[in-house]
């Protein structure tokens, strides 16, 4: 399976990424080839073997329902583009 | 041409733990903006998510009160989107290995049977924070106090046939979180919110019509006018030759109305993959059978028990065990002053639900306590007060005038149990009243209820009904 470049376009934008019209074929180009590889792999015979969400095989740890952050809003907020009234500011987005 | 409804439903039902899912920072509602955000709820680079186990076992108490699969192994899983409440570019949720499987709860429908709906899946995920558009000249203000709160998704089939049905299914859920203690229900708080996907086929059909989305509905009787109108819509649509599209649309309650928020074309492709940052949690026999034990008793164990340990009808049980809250103060009710249960039950359903009404409460928030209530209801069954004064000491009471005896006593509204005194009022009423007397005697029946008035009205209603009908029968027949 190939990526089109349309394709990459699309991820690209998903992603939120700007790729040049000149990088497009450059990027279906490797993609493609990862999925070259994974092709590959598909050649295995996986049957009975249980997909691995993780390479670890060891289980999450769990934390007590506890509250232990205290408010460091202001140190957040020093960092932070634009704020107003404890709240971050972003470009206006309504759908 | 007749079409038939099929309604599945997405409910989100806010987790009640004192913590976020994967952070330390506080859930309570109503804090100062993004005074409750951390690191984490921040998506700062390099934090990395600690999953609360509160979180993990409400999940559970869910799947084993709606008979469901619990998966031994589940799998977090990154939902892909950009939109500012959501810092970290991508939500926590699940995916393929949703911690709760295929699960069934019972509705009851208007003509009283009842009917199963399937429960797909419900998994865990984190909430994102709120967006504010006014007041910021061309910007939007972001709080996330919210993002990181522990959500449960619970995703029904499809298997509504109409918008009462969904709202049966709806109220159900609701009082099971509310019994599970998992979620405080609260709508206006967004703690229980539901999208509903709707679609059209024409009847005998076999496949799906193509289905809209309508999202975040906060009310039953949104969730009932949403789906009415959309279904409405719908078949409008097909009616006139058009086509339904694949879309979300948002219900604006104001109008009565469904609009698109966005179509099929840029729906969000969200491109899920398993979250590297928290390993598959493992959920062990030995812990499902804790969390077995810990069950409370569910809404239809107790509506069995009410109606073997206290004789009361499939209704009455129903309808009091239909909220955790209200079946705790009937037993609370009836265990202080150990009231008749059936008289209690009236009362509860009757004066007390519609004060409750009337003033827009819940029964936790109720004015008269069930320390209170069960004080008149003992005066009411001893006949201490007529059940029709009985209201009125109600309203005092919910007024906060204090206990039963303290109201009757100080409003003199104690029933006229003195036989003497009653026949006295009764023998000045025969005679102020002779011609009624001899109507009665022609043989005129019932003319009693004339002098069953005349003595309320000498008596202010404190006179015993069925004492004032026997002394009358006696004294008209002397």
């Amino acid at each position: 399976m190939s990526i089109s470049d349309d394709d990459v376009k699309k991820i690209a934008h998903l992603a939120r990424l700007h790729i040049s019209d000149e990088q497009v074929p450059g990027y279906a180009n490797n993609l493609s080839s990862i999925f070259e590889l994974v092709e590959q792999m598909q050649s295995v015979d996986t049957e009975g073997v249980e997909p691995m969400a993780h390479p670890l095989d060891i289980v999450q740890r769990l934390r007590v329902d506890e509250v232990g952050e205290t408010d460091q809003r202001d140190k957040y907020q020093a960092i932070a583009p634009q704020t107003e009234a404890g709240l971050y500011l972003v470009p206006k987005v309504i759908e | 041409m007749s079409w038939e409804t099929v309604i599945g439903l997405e409910i989100h039902a806010q987790l009640a733990t004192q913590s976020k899912i994967f952070s330390a920072s506080s859930t309570a509602y109503g804090a100062e903006p993004n005074k409750q955000a951390s690191v984490i709820d921040l998506g700062m680079p390099g934090v990395l998510p600690v999953l609360n186990e509160k979180a993990v076992a409400m999940a559970v108490k869910f799947g084993l009160a709606i008979d469901a699969e619990i998966a031994p192994r589940s799998v977090f899983a990154r939902k892909n989107y950009f939109y500012p409440d959501l810092p970290k570019g991508y939500q926590i949720s699940q995916f393929e290995l949703p911690i709760v499987g295929l699960g069934k709860l019972e509705i009851e429908l208007e003509s009283g049977d009842t009917k199963v709906i399937g429960v797909t899946r419900a998994h865990l995920e984190e909430d994102a924070g709120k967006s504010l558009h006014e007041d910021f000249d061309g910007m939007t203000g972001i709080d996330l106090n919210r993002a990181g709160t522990p959500l449960l998704e619970i995703v029904s089939e499809p298997e509504m046939a109409n918008a009462k049905e969904a709202v049966a299914y709806m109220k159900k859920i609701h009082s099971l979180v509310k019994y599970l203690g998992i979620c405080d229900g609260n709508m206006q708080e967004g703690s229980f919110r539901c999208d509903a996907n709707v679609s059209v086929r024409p009847k005998g059909q076999e496949e799906f019509g193509t289905r809209a989305e309508i999202k975040n509905i906060n009310s039953f009787r949104f969730v009932e006018r949403a789906i009415n109108h959309e279904v409405n819509r719908q078949i409008d649509l097909i009616e006139d030759g058009g086509t339904v599209v694949q879309e979300t649309r948002l219900y604006d309650p104001d109008r009565d109305e469904t609009r698109s928020m966005r179509s099929k074309e840029e729906a969000n492709d969200y491109r899920y993959f398993p979250d590297p940052d928290l390993l598959p949690v493992e959920i062990t026999q030995d812990f499902l059978s804790q969390m077995r034990q810990k069950l409370p008793e569910l809404p239809e164990q107790k509506k069995q028990r009410f109606i073997e340990q206290y004789s009361l009808s499939d209704y009455d049980a129903s309808a009091l065990t239909s909220n955790r809250a209200t079946a705790e103060y009937f037993e609370e009710a009836i265990k202080l002053e150990s009231t008749d249960p059936k008289l209690t039950a009236n009362w509860v359903m009757g004066e007390l639900s519609a004060a409750l009404n009337e003033h827009n409460l819940d029964i936790e928030a109720s004015p008269v306590s069930a320390e209170l209530f069960a004080t008149l209801v003992k005066r009411i069954e001893d006949q201490t007060v007529s059940g029709k004064l009985a209201k009125e000491v109600f309203e005092f009471m919910w007024q906060g005038e204090g206990d039963a005896d303290t109201i009757i006593e100080k409003r003199g509204l104690k029933q006229i149990t003195d036989t003497g005194a009653l026949e006295e009022v009764i023998s000045t009423i025969l005679k102020e009243n002779p011609d009624q007397v001899e109507q009665f005697k022609a043989g005129n029946d019932k003319i009693i209820g004339f002098f069953v008035g005349k003595v309320m009205q000498q008596t202010k209603g404190k006179a015993n009904p069925v004492q004032v009908n026997e002394l009358l029968q006696k004294l008209l027949q002397a």
